[in-house]
């Protein structure tokens, strides 16, 4: 059962981010990558860590999805295609695409390499360590704890993007 | 076949149908509080009272005609309802709406009655409700009309910036039971204070309700912060396109996100289904009066209060209500370090 569900979640969250780039639209990317995330969050329950799964759903496609889709809801319309522009942009000339194209075969190529120098391990982990679900209270206590550094820093750069949005936005305070 | 899957499954389906009873007892109910607020009847030819009124709009609504803009973007403007259906059904699996029973001796041992025993169950509530916003947002935008992209976008920022509060409220509640279960909860709800005070969280957190309370509103679009459907400046808001039983939907959903606060509500401040006079297994019928006086508490306020204007809108929710749910939790966790939760 639980193999099963993995591969079907597993397959949900790889096929939704392959089709957020496959979108014309960027409003049906937004969709697909709300879907990948679900996808997640379910891997998440499967590794008995329902709260890192509520918390996927409820950060990321609660909330900064929301933001970005407020965002292309502003700018873009349904019928609207954004075929125009294409050709002015010099990213898209024949040159960089053709390097892009060299550098994505070579990041798949790393990307398999490193996927066969993985050893064999079973999908599901031994049921000793499958056994314990983590709570809440352990959670917080390592963040705070073990990871309290990197967790304030984290939270350091964050106000430093807000305090330079809000810098960027309001030339006059 | 055990009968304990048996009986999962028959509560299932009954929390499903009742749910939709739900909705429909509500919009009669808010029908008839709306008719005597303002000195009328309300329906009354449908029926003794008017019972059979939501049964009429059912029926009307079934037979109208399902519109679709040209313009609409098509798979969007149909997935938007649905999300935003799925999502008030969903959010109410965790509510427990009674003590647990064995169905008088019928099972071997008793189960609770609630849909899903999630040990994070408020948080998985309160992700459900929020996936329960691109319904709204994406009915907005794929409409392809003005009135209704307003509509999504204003819902949208309201909705955000009351979620804050309302997470923070929920949180002081959560630190007060020491839990994020439902259940345990409304366990810790059990008993009285000098044996006549319910040992309900909505005393020692009354500011928390408030918060609660005012922001859950605002995330249920209700008025006096029902402007996604403000009807004097976007006729009807998010779903002014839609018709027939896609609007329906909509309606359902708003309905049903009532009754799942109203819910919720009973289970953090309200001692669930714990109450004197009756025997344990009679606690829904506690929860269910409980919860109808929240719903009418809803209605009540909507026929009462005028609208806010958008500005003040978005200057009450971040610049007070957003400081007084922060001071509160704070409160909250320096009051259960000192005392012991």
């Amino acid at each position: 059962m639980d193999v099963v569900l993995f591969y079907l979640f597993g397959a949900v969250t790889v096929g939704a981010s392959l089709a957020v780039i496959g979108q014309r639209s960027p409003l049906r990317s937004v969709l697909w990558l709300i879907a990948s995330f679900l996808g997640l969050s379910g891997l998440y329950v499967l590794l008995d860590s329902p709260f890192t799964a509520v918390t996927q759903i409820i950060v990321y496609a609660g909330a900064i999805m929301v933001l970005f889709l407020f965002v292309v809801m502003l700018v873009n319309r349904p019928r609207e295609e954004a075929l125009a522009d294409h050709a002015r942009n010099g990213l898209l000339a024949k040159g960089p695409r053709r390097s892009a194209a060299a550098l994505a075969v070579a990041f798949l190529a790393l990307v398999g390499w490193a996927i066969a120098r993985t050893p064999e391990r079973p999908i599901i982990a031994e049921a000793a360590v499958a056994d314990h679900v983590s709570s809440v209270a352990q959670i917080g206590r390592e963040l705070f704890t073990t990871h309290g550094f990197a967790f304030e820093v984290t939270s350091v750069l964050i106000l430093v993007a807000m305090v330079g949005a809000v810098v960027l936005a309001k030339r006059v305070l | 076949m055990d009968l304990t899957f048996v009986a999962h499954i028959g509560i299932i389906l009954v929390v499903f149908f009742a749910l939709q009873m739900s909705a429909a007892v509500t919009v009669l109910m808010e029908r008839k509080v709306a008719a005597f607020v303002q000195q009328r009847l309300g329906p009354y030819r449908t029926g003794p009272w008017g019972v059979l009124q939501p049964l009429a709009d059912i029926v009307k609504l079934v037979f109208k005609e399902e519109l679709r803009p040209r313009a609409a973007d098509r798979f969007v403007f149909m997935l938007a309802p649905v999300i935003s259906a799925t999502a008030a059904f969903g959010a109410f699996a965790v509510v427990p709406f009674g003590a647990p029973t064995d169905f008088f001796g019928l099972l071997p041992e008793p189960i609770p009655l609630r849909v899903a025993d999630v040990n994070v169950g408020v948080l998985a509530l309160f992700a459900v409700t929020s996936m329960g916003i691109y319904g709204i947002v994406l009915a907005g935008w794929s409409s392809n009309s003005k009135y209704s992209l307003l509509g999504g976008l204003r819902s949208t920022a309201q909705m955000l910036s009351y979620e804050l509060s309302y997470g923070l409220a929920l949180a002081a509640v959560l630190l007060t039971a020491n839990s994020l279960s439902l259940s345990e909860i409304v366990d810790a709800q059990k008993g009285y204070w000098l044996g006549v005070i319910p040992r309900w969280y909505v005393f020692p957190q009354c500011v928390g309700f408030l918060v609660f309370m005012i922001a859950a509103i605002a995330e249920t679009n209700r008025a006096p912060f029902d402007f996604p459907e403000a009807e004097q400046e976007l006729v009807a808001g998010y779903h002014t396109e839609y018709s027939s039983m896609s609007f329906a939907l909509f309606f359902l959903a708003e309905y049903i996100n009532m009754v799942v606060v109203a819910g919720l509500a009973t289970s953090l401040f309200f001692g669930g289904w714990h109450g004197p006079f009756l025997p344990e297994w009679l606690g829904w019928i506690w929860w269910l009066a409980k919860v109808f006086a929240i719903l009418f508490f809803y209605i009540w306020t909507r026929w009462t209060l005028p609208r806010y204007r958008y500005d003040q809108l978005m200057h009450f929710g971040w610049k007070f209500l957003l400081p007084l749910a922060v001071a509160n939790l704070l409160a909250t966790a320096a009051g259960v370090l000192y005392f012991g939760s």
